[in-house]
């Protein structure tokens, strides 16, 4: 195999994907041209569904690409990322997109909780991960960044972390000036 | 939340999914109540949600109806709803690139961008900068700045990351932004520090010297993120290779201290860039092993995974730098994860010892259906260097191939495995008739073309050479009958190499053959493709003469010219009509045989590339040479010598490298000049030779300018000996003639004045092997009777200085020049006699045959038969090796 030397890049996701029980698609979101089509990303995922979804395995070698993933009840996470990628940044990028979920949803991981906090998965997503770019690893930050709405969230561990954080940075801030 | 669904929604969800049923129409109908007042912030949010969904599952949205939907969603800035607002930055990212006049918000995104709550502020960037193309982006310069710089990690961030987006159309206006990167480089926070080295890298990279300055100063104060570490390794390492320097290097030494970082994602990158720097040494690969190792076992299969990948990266070079390993690679063939589990066994079939090879094979065998087709390439490509190295085991790991090639399985899982059958077939002959037997089962049900041609192809060339040939034509003719057009042509063409060859199986051949095409029995098959009907009438036709030189000639050895040269003739042919019929022995020859390059011990993907280049690489020359006046009328150009040689040391003053190009009548010599001096320019330079032999100079085409470190060309043309025709081989004496002139190295001025110097190169060798081209001819003995004994001369010599049958080989192959044929260089062990059977065109398109017996005593004795059909060639062999 021919030795081969990264191109220094910060742009190491290709793709996070969630797939409920059946395989079919809840969330894709492809951050290059290797699938370019609708045809071609259903194809693929109904590929790597069929390759992953017995085993719990954690990391496979699919179509050239890495996939890291991990399942909850009748969740399937994917997280895809080149070959040559550090397979263990990909795998921050997946704890940290499974743990923010996992906070937001109260533990309840699950296909119909997360179907009801659609819009939560996406902006959690948007926060994680910027065209590519690993934006976030840290699921409380994340999680403090989405900041759903305050009403709909009652006195819980995510606004007690909530408070916590923005104390500490209140703190951190007041100490540096 | 939960209640904010209607009923509707979720019963004609069927199951637990509200969005299953969305119609694309009926939610952009629900957009109008965007334009409400007051706005229902949920509501809205929720039909955002909806919209991004589809989106999300691939339906496609019309450009009309989307601007329709941006704009009416624009309105929704008049609320202050925190969430609602997170959801428009979000549709606004979506719809950037389906919507027109996206930049209406600009405005709104960048009061939200420089505003109080902070929340909105990052996204707000992300947002405003995938809406703003190269030539709003000095509009947004200044906000931009200030938010790299903010003090808050999530604007400095997403403005980091949206400027790295933003080089790949507006670089020159990203690059102002490097001061303010700089200042972010040495943020508290981890993800600013990443996406500000990422940033300044990619806006240096090119500026080797800049990435030089970074990665020391950065390195030295050492980093917080270990993204960033990731991040520098990368860098470093790619400057490493790029200096391709000693590993004293303060980079190497960064690299390898990250080895003991407290982070195993940084730890295993660095690991990795060691394993991958080319020309690594076993002692410098040792503390990155040893890291590996401890990986391996892991509770992480992501960490197991990884290091079992890199040791296997390692063991395909080093493999005695993993022995260590084996224990830890033992634990992990029983890994649950199936990709663990086969790296670790394919790197210890790498590693391990020719007695463990049946347990192992065992036990992958037994997972084998489970595994995804890349790593079946990989465990294919291990059998077959294994098949190299333990020649023994060949029986074992062949059945386990056929049963391989019976299961499912894609193309290139496929082609690996015939690859390597054949590639065992080809090194041992035992192996041959079960391999054969085994690829004719194989295309009886093959659905892949390329392959069946293939097998088809070898079984043509090796069938008939067996104890019973005959048992091979029911797969083939079956072919002939079941397949499409591509396979059925290659299967006739097999056919007519069994008839070619076997007297018996003649009469029977010919009529299937017949069968194939345009014929007057009345109960004739005709085939319907052109290709193998012609096919199948010309090997006819050629049977039925029952001559074996035609045979030779036209079935069993293929064309040797090269197939672009030959269409180039055939149509310069036709441009200019002649009274001459045309002659093949113009075209240029093939530079390199294609058939059977055998790509040694480099499984598979390897070493296509090198090929083609040297197939082209003669035409560059024939159109260089063809553009010099002094060589018009020269004839084709015959053959240019494969390597250039060089005439100087490679520190001298100048470099001068020679290329030999052979015409029928001539000889050009191409000199390749550099001028390593900054302070000189050379002119009119022109290599004077001095032959031994009666060649005789014509003339010199000089270069007329060689200004430093710009490389010329100048050629010298000679005629060859006319009176004594065999005196090829010849040494040349010479000697560059220039004028100086001195320069100014700075400047680059030139003064007017210059003087006459030499400078005295190495003597140039012209030897046989310029005068032959290498052919490969398939079926030697076939070529052998076709050339026939007319010109036929035989010598005996004594090699005194050799003591080894390969080295005798080694030699003469090499001497000669020519190809040689059915593996003939290979010599067996434990031998002391061997015949090599070479082949060549001489100069003028007439093929030489040399075969050479070999008896090795004390010293090896040699006896040479040449044949031709000329005598000269044959003359000439002899001679030289006199």
């Amino acid at each position: 195999m021919e030795a081969l030397i990264l191109e220094p890049s910060l742009y190491t996701v290709k793709a996070i994907l969630i797939l409920d029980n059946d395989g079919d698609r809840l969330f894709a979101k492809y951050y290059d041209d290797t699938y370019p089509s609708v045809k071609e990303q259903k194809a693929f995922e109904k590929n790597i569904f069929n390759k992953t979804h017995r085993t719990d395995s954690e990391i496979a070698l699919l179509e050239g690409l890495t996939v890291v993933y991990k399942s909850s009840i009748d969740l399937y996470f994917y997280v895809i990322g080149s070959s040559y990628e550090n397979e263990l940044m990909l795998m921050a990028v997946l704890n940290c997109l499974f743990d923010s979920l996992s906070q937001m949803l109260r533990k309840n991981v699950e296909k119909r909780a997360l179907l009801e906090n659609m819009e939560g998965l996406f902006l959690a997503v948007d926060e994680i991960v910027d065209g590519g770019v690993i934006l976030e690893s840290d699921p409380q930050q994340v999680v403090h960044r989405v900041a759903l709405r305050g009403e709909d969230v009652p006195l819980t561990e995510q606004t007690v972390s909530q408070v916590l954080q923005s104390a500490k940075e209140q703190i951190k801030w007041s100490l540096l000036r | 939340m939960l209640k904010k669904f209607d009923k509707k929604d979720e019963e004609s969800g069927g199951g637990s999914n509200p969005f299953q049923h969305l119609e694309k129409s009926a939610v952009l109908q629900e957009a109008r109540v965007f334009n409400e007042t007051p706005i229902n912030p949920r509501k809205c949010a929720h039909i955002l949600t909806k919209i991004l969904y589809l989106i999300n599952q691939g339906e496609h949205l019309g450009t009309t109806e989307a601007t329709e939907a941006f704009f009416a969603m624009t309105k929704l800035f008049q609320s202050n709803d925190p969430t609602l607002r997170r959801m428009c930055y979000l549709t606004i990212k979506e719809m950037s690139c389906i919507a027109e006049d996206v930049i209406i918000v600009t405005s709104s995104l960048t009061k939200d961008m420089t505003g109080k709550e902070d929340s909105y502020r990052g996204p707000a960037v992300r947002a405003l900068c995938q809406i703003t193309d190269s030539t709003m982006l000095q509009a947004i310069e200044r906000y931009m700045k200030q938010a790299i710089v903010d003090k808050v990690p999530s604007v400095s961030s997403s403005a980091l990351v949206s400027s790295l987006h933003l080089l790949k159309c507006s670089f020159d206006v990203v690059k102002r932004w490097v001061n303010e990167a700089q200042e972010a480089a040495s943020s508290d926070n981890i993800m600013v520090q990443y996406h500000a080295l990422g940033l300044l890298y990619h806006v240096r990279k090119n500026d080797r010297l800049a990435v030089s300055k970074m990665i020391s100063k950065f390195t030295r104060h050492g980093l917080k993120s270990p993204f960033a570490y990731c991040m520098m390794i990368r860098v470093a390492s790619r400057q490493l290779e790029e200096e391709d320097g000693s590993r004293d290097s303060p980079l190497f030494d960064f690299i390898e201290s990250c080895l003991r970082n407290k982070h195993e994602m940084v730890v295993y990158e660095a690991a990795s860039a060691i394993v991958n720097l080319p020309g690594c040494s076993a002692k410098e690969l040792a503390p990155a092993v040893s890291v590996l190792q401890l990986f391996c076992s892991s509770p992480k299969a992501a960490l197991r995974y990884a290091a079992v990948r890199t040791l296997n990266k390692v063991a395909m070079k080093h493999p005695s730098a993993v022995t260590a390993c084996n224990l830890d690679l033992e634990n992990l063939v029983t890994d649950s994860n199936r990709s663990i589990a086969t790296l670790a066994i394919t790197t210890l079939l790498k590693t391990g010892s020719e007695g463990s090879i049946d347990r192992l094979m065992k036990q992958i065998s037994s997972f084998m259906s489970e595994i995804s087709d890349e790593f079946k390439v990989v465990v294919v490509q291990a059998i077959s260097a294994l098949c190299q190295k333990y020649p023994r085991k060949h029986a074992v790991l062949m059945s386990f191939l056929f049963s391989m090639l019976r299961e499912e399985g894609g193309f290139e899982y496929k082609r690996a495995i015939v690859d390597c059958i054949i590639s065992i077939i080809e090194e041992n002959s035992e192996s041959k008739e079960t391999g054969l037997s085994h690829l004719c089962e194989f295309i009886e049900d093959c659905e892949f073309t390329v392959l069946a041609t293939r097998i088809l192809h070898l079984l043509g060339q090796e069938g008939p050479k067996t104890n019973n040939p005959s048992k091979y034509i029911r797969f083939i003719y079956n072919r002939v009958v079941l397949e499409h057009e591509e396979v059925r042509a290659g299967a006739v063409s097999a056919l007519a190499k069994f008839g070619a060859q076997n007297e018996e199986m003649l009469p029977s051949i010919l009529v299937l053959l017949k069968r194939r095409t345009l014929c007057s029995g009345h109960r004739c098959v005709m085939d319907d493709d052109n290709e193998v009907r012609d096919r199948a009438t010309f090997y006819l036709s050629v049977l039925e003469q029952k001559q074996k030189a035609l045979n030779a000639g036209y079935i069993l050895n293929g064309l040797t010219v090269s197939i672009p040269g030959l269409e180039r003739a055939l149509q310069q042919y036709t441009l200019e009509p002649s009274e001459k019929p045309f002659d093949l022995k113009s075209v240029p020859l093939a530079t390199t045989p294609m058939a059977e390059q055998r790509t040694e011990s480099t499984p598979i993907t390897a070493a296509k590339q090198p090929e083609k280049v040297a197939a082209t690489r003669q035409e560059i020359f024939q159109e260089q040479l063809a553009a010099v006046p002094e060589f018009q009328g020269l004839g084709p150009l015959f053959k240019s010598s494969p390597e250039p040689v060089a005439l100087t040391e490679s520190e001298t003053e100048y470099v001068i490298r020679c290329t030999k190009h052979t015409f029928p009548e001539h000889m050009v010599f191409q000199f390749d000049c550099t001028n390593t001096l900054n302070d000189q320019t050379l002119e009119n330079v022109t290599v004077q030779m001095e032959p031994t032999e009666a060649y005789e100079v014509l003339c010199y085409v000089p270069a007329r300018s060689l200004p430093y470190n710009q490389p010329g060309t100048c050629y010298t043309l000679v005629a060859l000996p006319k009176e004594d025709p065999t005196a090829v081989g010849c040494t040349f004496s010479c000697m560059m003639k220039f004028t100086v002139k001195d320069c100014d190295p700075t400047t680059g001025e030139t003064d007017d004045e210059g003087y006459e110097d030499e400078y005295v190169l190495e003597d140039l060798e012209v030897t046989i092997a310029d005068h032959i081209q290498k052919v490969m001819k398939l079926n030697f003995e076939a070529a052998w009777d076709e050339v026939g004994d007319e010109f036929e001369k035989e010598e005996t010599f004594t090699l005194s200085t050799i003591k080894t049958l390969e080295e005798a080989v080694g030699n003469i192959v090499k001497f000669l020049g020519m190809h040689p044929c059915e593996r003939s260089d290979r010599v067996p062990d434990n031998k002391n006699t061997h015949t090599l059977l070479l082949a060549g065109v001489f100069r003028g398109g007439h093929d030489i045959l040399v075969r050479s017996r070999l008896l090795l005593l004390d010293t090896v004795t040699m006896q040479v038969t040449a044949r031709s059909s000329e005598e000269l060639p044959v003359d000439i062999v002899l001679a030289s090796v006199g």
